[in-house]
């Protein structure tokens, strides 16, 4: 992890010039945004499985206990739903609680404290009680990981309300969100794309730029690939192989889930007039329908042909030998691609 | 424990105006659900020492307690407003429309044993901040034999004793969970008898006896604040009325046992205690329980005066922060309900 000693290690000078842009990986870029979050809010603490000592299974959160202390970073005993139900106590006494859920398929077992309490207590209380959680959670799949461990859960978070959810797909976009998502006043679900963990990439921390709504990464005029976390990288080689075809696809990484920016999606739709949303999760009340239903409702004027979802399957997430046949992958997004150039009206 | 006796009656006097308050109000709801005041209630009937005892030892200018939605006594003691308390009753607001940020009363909760892991964190809050000059504010933590089947209560004592947390785990264990007995929901008969095994310490006190809550919840608030971490009390009491006022408890016990039950009244035994031990007279006792009729004639005429929230705040209060999605949402809302 020789990255990790140009990031979190390294304190960010008082009053110097704008750091220079670095080269981070994911995990380097995000363990260098949770450190400067401690730094900057006192009240900021971490805490889940395995966060201390070890700095998490995935290491997002290595060298913050020996920075600022076993109180600020602790490990938790190895329960969900007392990590999450605790934020929400140190979220009433003043805290800003940033816990992790080890992986994925571990929030199912907290999904009372999720939905029926993190969700609701600023609105029970009428706003007395403000839930500051950020909640990390290594998502989707792609590293041949044991059962549950591979789960898409965005679309069970966006249909809860009260909750706000994001995912970055690069470690400029991964420094950025985290350090915004871990000073908002509402709790977040922050979705991290595990198997994008170790891809290097340039992180300016001076720039962060717009860090709300969607953003479009890679500009096209044919149609509009839209998509979120690790499928956003697939979605840049897919548009890198359509173009050796002369087809321009312009690529949307949609960024914030919930809320989703609506008039984002429609901007680039109704110049490209097609869209295929490419997503983990299973295909069925999966975030594409959503997508669908907003793009339609905004662009069923110029829509030259319905928006296309290629997703993941509505079967439990694989194991690892099959989960390249789960995970859209290139062939099954041109696929999508195809059939919305090919569409004729009847 | 045994019940201590009190060295002056003034105290006794106190909780005894508190018990009779409490018990026009609590039998007061279940008449206002009948007369269609409000749609629905669950009475605590038969636990008002236990939650008198164990919120009159509070304070809550400090300490923080996370009720169920059978509080209504530990409310009325700790200085709740009753009318803003009832408003969950009356379908007026979830959590009722009291403030829990000022009153240290965490929102009324629907789900058994939610708030517990709450009540462990808000502690562990304390101890991050350090302890006053008279020890640590302490985590009150209110939850049922029911709730204490529930996973979230294993978590919440684990993660207490582990962290040395400043919380009172404080179980009412009134014989009945809806419909089941307690000898069909907690193995062993006992909750304070886990404590044990959390390595913590537990204290099982008659919740029938006001006197014997009080003194079992100074002496816990006392272990608490001290850095003794978390502690557990199950007050033994019986739910003399239904669950709620949509149960028929006809279909689960006997009268036999209800009427069994009554000869243990809280209200009964306190009075009782004034009467042999400081001779209080009778005018002492009408006094109480015109003033507790006032009170709950006061809560009525509130109640009925008590308007419907506007429809905006089912936006108002979702996010600090609201999203883009739900303005809009809250503008089609109002385009289309209010035709401006």
């Amino acid at each position: 992890m020789s990255e990790t000693l140009s990031g979190p290690l390294s304190p960010a000078g008082n009053g110097a010039a704008a750091p220079a842009p670095l080269t981070l990986s994911m995990q380097g870029a995000l363990n260098r945004a949770l450190g400067e979050v401690l730094e900057d809010n006192p009240k900021a603490l971490i805490f889940g499985e395995d966060v201390g000592r070890l700095g998490g299974v995935f290491r997002i959160t290595d060298g913050l206990q020996a920075r600022f202390g076993a109180e600020r970073v602790f490990d938790t005993p190895l329960a969900e739903s007392g990590i999450l139900g605790m934020s929400v106590g140190l979220a009433m006494a003043g805290f800003h609680p940033i816990p992790e859920v080890q992986f994925d398929g571990f929030a199912y077992p907290a999904v009372n404290q999720i939905v029926s309490q993190i969700g609701r207590m600023n609105y029970r209380s009428r706003g007395a009680l403000p839930m500051p959680i950020a909640l990390r959670v290594p998502s989707f799949g792609g590293i041949r990981a044991p059962e549950l461990h591979g789960e898409s859960l965005e679309s069970l978070f966006v249909h809860v309300p009260g909750l706000k959810v994001v995912s970055p797909a690069d470690p400029h976009q991964a420094y950025h969100l985290l350090r915004l998502a871990g000073s908002m006043p509402d709790p977040v679900i922050f979705m991290e794309p595990k198997a994008r963990y170790w891809q290097k990439g340039p992180v300016d921390p001076a720039d962060a730029g717009a860090l709300e709504g969607a953003r479009i990464v890679r500009s096209g005029r044919h149609l509009t690939l839209i998509a979120w976390g690790a499928m956003v990288s697939r979605c840049l080689q897919v548009a890198d192989l359509a173009a050796e075809d002369g087809i321009e696809v312009e690529v949307l990484d949609l960024r914030w889930l919930s809320p989703i920016d609506a008039d984002g999606l429609a901007e680039s739709v109704s110049r490209t007039r097609r869209a295929v949303v490419v997503h983990e999760a299973p295909r069925s009340s999966g975030l594409g329908a959503e997508i669908a239903a907003l793009v339609t409702e905004r662009c069923f004027n110029t829509l030259k042909a319905p928006v296309e979802r290629v997703t993941g399957f509505d079967v439990p997430y694989p194991s690892g030998d099959l989960e390249d046949e789960y995970i859209p992958n290139i062939d099954r997004i041109l696929f999508g691609i195809q059939r919305v150039l090919e569409h004729r009206r009847g | 424990m045994e019940s201590p006796t009190p060295a002056d009656p003034s105290e006794l006097e106190e909780l005894y105006r508190l018990l009779a308050a409490v018990r026009q109000l609590d039998t007061a709801a279940v008449r206002w659900q009948r007369q269609g005041i409000i749609p629905g209630y669950a009475p605590l009937l038969g636990q008002e020492a236990a939650q008198v005892g164990s919120g009159y030892a509070v304070d809550p200018t400090r300490d923080f307690l996370f009720p169920t939605y059978r509080e209504l006594g530990v409310a009325r003691a700790v200085g709740v407003d009753m009318v803003e308390y009832m408003a969950t009753h009356k379908a007026t607001w979830h959590g009722g429309l009291y403030n829990p940020a000022t009153t240290h009363f965490a929102p009324i909760q629907a789900v058994v044993g939610g708030s517990v892991l709450h009540a462990v964190g808000w502690a562990h809050g304390q101890r991050l901040a350090g302890p006053g000059e008279d020890g640590y504010n302490v985590a009150l933590s209110y939850f049922g034999d029911g709730a204490s089947s529930q996973g979230d209560v294993h978590e919440a004592m684990n993660f207490a004793a582990v962290m040395k947390a400043p919380v009172i785990f404080f179980v009412q264990n009134n014989g009945w969970a809806i419909s089941v007995p307690t000898e069909r929901q907690v193995a062993g008969g006992s909750v304070a008898a886990r404590a044990a095994g959390y390595g913590m310490p537990s204290l099982s006190v008659d919740g029938n006896d006001v006197t014997a809550v009080l003194e079992a919840t100074r002496q816990a608030l006392a272990h608490c604040r001290d850095g003794g971490g978390p502690i557990v009390i199950e007050a033994r009491t019986y739910r003399l009325g239904p669950h709620s006022t949509s149960d028929d408890p006809g279909r689960y016990r006997s009268l036999d046992e209800e009427q069994s039950a009554r000869r243990s009244d809280p209200l009964a035994a306190c009075e009782a205690l004034l009467r042999t031990r400081f001779g209080t007279p009778d005018s002492f006792f009408a006094g109480a329980l015109a003033a507790a009729e006032a009170e709950a004639e006061a809560v009525r005429q509130g109640l009925e005066g008590l308007a419907p929230r506007p429809g905006s705040e089912m936006f108002d209060f979702v996010f600090q922060e609201p999203t883009p999605a739900l303005k809009a949402q809250a503008a089609a809302w109002r385009t289309e309900s209010e035709h401006v």
